[in-house]
């Protein structure tokens, strides 16, 4: 493993590199195609640059571990508003999720519907190109039109056009307090409605989950403790012909609640996870009512129904497979996954896109992980790595 | 400010292209005319101006992909254009290309508030997207000043702001999806009323282009429950400094105001000169304004207003009502009009880190002393975006130079401090130049190779952004 110490020695490994690169920041998130390659670190690039939480900007350098980023924003009352998961209970990694990773895989958890995801916090990077140079974009300010927008390109593409070696942000104040309203429901029309009336009122709700195993729909809100108050009561009016609500306002357990669902605790045990982003009207009209006619698996759904957690035990995908004339677990989830993204593109379930989150390498390495793109998509995105890495040495595969 | 030499041949087969584009669309909406063609010789930066060889207004996608198609095959630049009000000349022409406007796209196809989505065709203004949702109680947030006159299109190509940005972002974060024509007439469509695709970031390497990637016809955007309400309080400080650390102090503090607004005193006075809002004589003034319930509202200003009384305001005006609170408004909102009425003015955008705001005050004070050109500062105080206003005289030779070259000072002094040219505006041909002040050769390379990807031949709006001599090879291919 190549482990730079510094921006320079980083440049330098790229430049000089005659075989593919795997690029590691934590190791916590194996998502995507299992790639090849010699494993380039970028851990050993460590530390805040600047933190100026009076003007909400923070830059670090990538390999940074995301808990030292929490910490020293929390030491001034501040936070990373869109709640990147942690991935490493679900797919049963071990190491130190660095900021680098969170960037590169565009991490956004249960906030997303509020507060945006991790592109949109996102103001500055520095990387090296394919070519081993040092490009600089964004910067450290919030407003900022200069040049094309290559920040929010660089999140997401997992390390495929560049080593990011410094990232910034605007961070958010935590609040104060948080409330979280629990709705008992029985099925996910029930479950939809509250999540949708919840998201169309002012009440500026946080967090909007329907976890199925539970019968329970979560709505967080979070501010000032007066207005909490307020808008808690103005919720449980809203949603009193519903079913009864109960209100959870103790700080730890809701930390711990909204963990769990950012998490995706309750797959946590399921060998495959996908992950599937639908508009919630399509999600819910289309798709759960396709999934539970032919196939009941765990779910869990969360972004207000706008994004679905699917969870398949192997007795699961033994039972898919005989459909197409097979009888192993790993052929019922090489059909279900496909059958999942062809959902995504049938124009009578309104449109998204299905992501194998967790299976085992052979799974990920004989499917398209992420959800295939349009074919003039595709290829611009062949373009822009051949631009930005013409030798094809960053995480060559991962991302088609 | 340089363009580059029209291309003759282009010229010379004018009468062929309008031939061509004339096969595709009706009549009435390709414009030839030396006499009408004029109407597009300018955006909002009206001191330079250049007719198009032509302008087309298509009514669909279909008819943008032709256009593209027939100008990419004769190699004619094209260059979109929404409403015009671009302050960067983003939508200047040249004399060899076609100007492709937007304006009769102007249809709202799908509202879906229970997804809190509307799909509409881009040459919708921006107001009136935000019309089309009211009567639900909805609105879309971005609000730039320019609101009732641009186009959504002009929106996502400069990535506009608004004074509510600091709490809703700007137009990159409230975009859901795009239909885009690429230069050689591909339709692509990209995103939908869902969130975050699995590849790359499409949508937010197209926003904020500046019409160099591809045309967007139509955009999915997100839209958002109204607030209950909103209230500002108005405070007035005896130096910049202080203004700056009681901002500093707020943010700190947890609150999240809509909007910051800082003006200084040559504005103050100018403003209370041509509106008489009421406003105190003094270095700095704010107003910060706070959304949500009457009791939210009162939480939040409670919370502000004890933290300004530790900064020694000469004044803390908080709002009751709306008549108070239009007043308080009134002076901000009639800055720009009010320096319009004493002369000719020129407005930046540079952004700048808010705590190194009273050394650029210090540092713009006298460098107006040195060009001998007054200078009024309004200010998006929360996120530090500046808006100096550099007042000079068209009429008197020489002026519109100074102008300009102090101009480039302030805005050399905002990337020295660590911010950037341009917070909301662009680039266009305003700020071309100064490029690689901000970056280095690296940093536009790889967004020259970008355009690359999109534009192989670069005949989409090619002689904006980056520096002419940067592009010279790339457009002469
Ligand atoms: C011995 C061993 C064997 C492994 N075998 C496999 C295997 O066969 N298949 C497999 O998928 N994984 C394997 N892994 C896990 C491997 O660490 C990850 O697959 C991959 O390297 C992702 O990196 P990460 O999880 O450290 O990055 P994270 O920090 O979790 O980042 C997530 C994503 O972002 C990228 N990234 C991280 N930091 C940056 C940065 N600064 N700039 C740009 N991109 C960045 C990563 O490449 C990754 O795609 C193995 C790990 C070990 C220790
Ligand atoms: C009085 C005034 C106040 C303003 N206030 C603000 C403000 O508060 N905040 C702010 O951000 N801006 C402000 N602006 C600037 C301007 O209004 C914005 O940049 C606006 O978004 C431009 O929209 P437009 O439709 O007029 O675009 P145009 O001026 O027509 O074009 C702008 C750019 O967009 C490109 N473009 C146009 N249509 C398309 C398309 N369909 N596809 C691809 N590219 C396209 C053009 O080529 C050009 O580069 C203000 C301007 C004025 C005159």
């Amino acid at each position: 493993m190549i482990r730079p110490e510094t921006e320079a020695e980083l440049a330098e490994a790229v430049a000089s590199a005659e075989e593919p690169l795997r690029i590691v920041g934590g190791g916590t998130r194996p998502v995507g195609q299992p790639v090849e390659g010699v494993a380039l670190s970028v851990a050993g690039l460590a530390g805040v640059e600047l933190y100026e939480p009076g003007a909400l900007t923070l830059v670090v350098r990538a390999g940074t571990p995301l808990a030292e980023v929490e910490r020293v924003l929390a030491a001034e009352g501040q936070r990373l508003a869109f709640e990147p998961m942690d991935h490493r209970g679900l797919l049963g990694t071990g190491g130190d999720p660095t900021i680098g990773g969170v960037v590169a895989a565009n991490v956004s958890g249960p906030r997303r519907i509020q507060a945006g995801a991790c592109r949109d916090a996102l103001i500055g990077v520095r990387f090296i190109d394919g070519r081993g140079q040092v490009v600089r974009n964004g910067g450290r300010v919030m407003k900022n039109v200069t040049g094309y927008d290559l920040v929010k390109l660089m999140a997401g593409s997992r390390g495929t056009l560049g080593v990011l070696t410094e990232v910034a942000f605007k961070v958010l104040p935590a609040p104060e307090s948080a409330a979280t309203l629990t709705l008992h429901v029985e099925d996910s029309g029930q479950a939809f409605d509250a999540m949708t009336r919840a998201m169309k009122s002012p009440c500026e709700v946080s967090g909007a989950a329907w976890v199925p195993g539970a019968r329970a729909v979560h709505l967080r809100l979070e501010g000032f403790s007066g207005s909490v108050g307020y808008r808690t009561g103005r919720l449980t009016d809203l949603l009193r012909d519903l079913g009864e609500v109960t209100v959870e306002t103790g700080a730890e357990a809701n930390a711990a609640l909204w963990r769990a669902i950012r998490d995706a605790e309750a797959l946590t045990d399921h060998p495959y996870v996908w992950r599937v982003s639908m508009a919630p009207g399509a999600m819910r009209a289309g798709f759960m009512a396709d999934l539970d006619r032919t196939a009941r698996f765990d779910r869990l759904v969360d972004w207000a129904g706008g994004l679905c957690w699917i969870g398949m035990t192997e007795a699961q995908a033994a039972e898919y497979a005989p459909r197409y004339g097979a009888d192993d677990a790993a052929s019922g989830a090489i059909r279900f996954h496909r059958d999942l993204q062809e959902a995504m593109v049938d124009p009578e379930l309104g449109g998204g896109h299905a992501t194998l989150v967790k299976g085992p390498a052979a799974l990920r390495a004989e499917v398209t992980v992420f959800q295939p793109e349009p074919a003039p998509l595709a290829a611009l995105a062949r373009g822009l790595r051949a631009q930005f890495d013409p030798r094809g040495i960053l995480n060559p595969g991962l991302m088609g | 400010m340089d363009m580059p030499v029209p291309n003759a041949a282009v010229i010379a087969k004018k009468d062929h292209v309008v031939a061509r584009l004339k096969a595709v669309l009706p009549d009435d909406a390709v414009i030839h005319d030396p006499a009408e063609t004029r109407a597009y010789e300018c955006d909002a930066l009206t001191v330079y101006r250049c007719p198009p060889l032509a302008a087309v207004l298509p009514s669909s996608t279909e008819e943008v992909a032709a256009v593209l198609r027939i100008c990419h095959e004769e190699g004619v630049p094209v260059v979109p254009r929404g409403s015009g009000t671009s302050l960067a000349g983003g939508a200047m022409p040249t004399a060899d290309s076609v100007i492709l406007g937007v304006a009769r796209l102007n249809a709202v196809l799908d509202v879906d508030y229970d997804n809190r989505v509307i799909r509409v065709q881009t040459g919708r203004t921006n107001l009136s997207v935000t019309g089309a949702v009211e009567e639900e109680g909805f609105f879309y947030a971005p609000d730039p000043s320019s609101q009732l006159a641009c186009a959504i299109a002009g929106n996502i190509a400069m990535n506009s702001g608004g004074a509510h940005c600091l709490k809703y972002g700007v137009t990159t974060n409230n975009l859901l999806g795009v239909t885009l024509v690429l230069m050689d007439g591909t339709v692509v469509e990209v995103g939908g009323a869902y969130l975050d695709s699995g590849g790359y970031d499409w949508l937010g390497l197209i926003c904020g282009s500046e019409g160099q990637l591809g045309v967007v016809t139509e955009a999915t955007l997100r839209i958002l429950p109204k607030p209950e309400g909103a209230r500002p309080v108005l405070m007035g400080f005896e130096s910049s400094e202080v203004a700056g650390a009681c901002v500093a102090d707020i943010i700190k503090a947890g609150v999240l105001p809509v909007a910051i607004e800082f003006m200084d005193r040559p504005c103050i006075r100018a403003t209370e000169a041509f509106a008489g809002a009421g406003y105190p004589d003094c270095e700095a003034l704010l107003i910060v304004e706070v959304e949500g319930s009457p009791a939210e509202i009162d939480e939040q200003l409670g919370v502000i207003c004890q933290i300004a009384r530790r900064h020694d305001p000469v004044e803390l005006r908080e709002s009751r009502s709306a008549e108070e609170s239009a007043r308080i408004w009134l002076g901000r909102k009639s800055a720009f009009g009010a320096m319009g009425q004493i002369n000719d003015y020129m407005c930046l955008d540079g952004t700048i880190p808010v705590s190194s705001l009273p050394m650029v005050l210090r540092r713009i004070g006298e460098m107006s002393k040195a060009y001998g050109l007054d200078v009024a500062n309004v200010f998006h105080a929360g996120d530090g975006n500046m808006h100096p206003l550099i007042l000079f005289d068209a009429n008197k030779p020489g002026d519109l130079e100074r102008c300009e070259a102090f101009g480039a000072d302030i805005l050399k002094l905002c990337v020295e401090v660590g911010g950037c040219l341009t917070g909301e505006h662009g680039v266009g041909i305003e700020k071309r130049d100064l490029m690689d002040v901000q970056f280095g050769p690296a940093d536009i390379e790889a967004q020259l190779r970008v355009k690359d990807v999109f534009d192989p031949q670069w005949l989409l709006n090619p002689a904006k952004v980056f520096p002419l001599e940067a592009t010279a090879a790339r457009r002469a291919g």
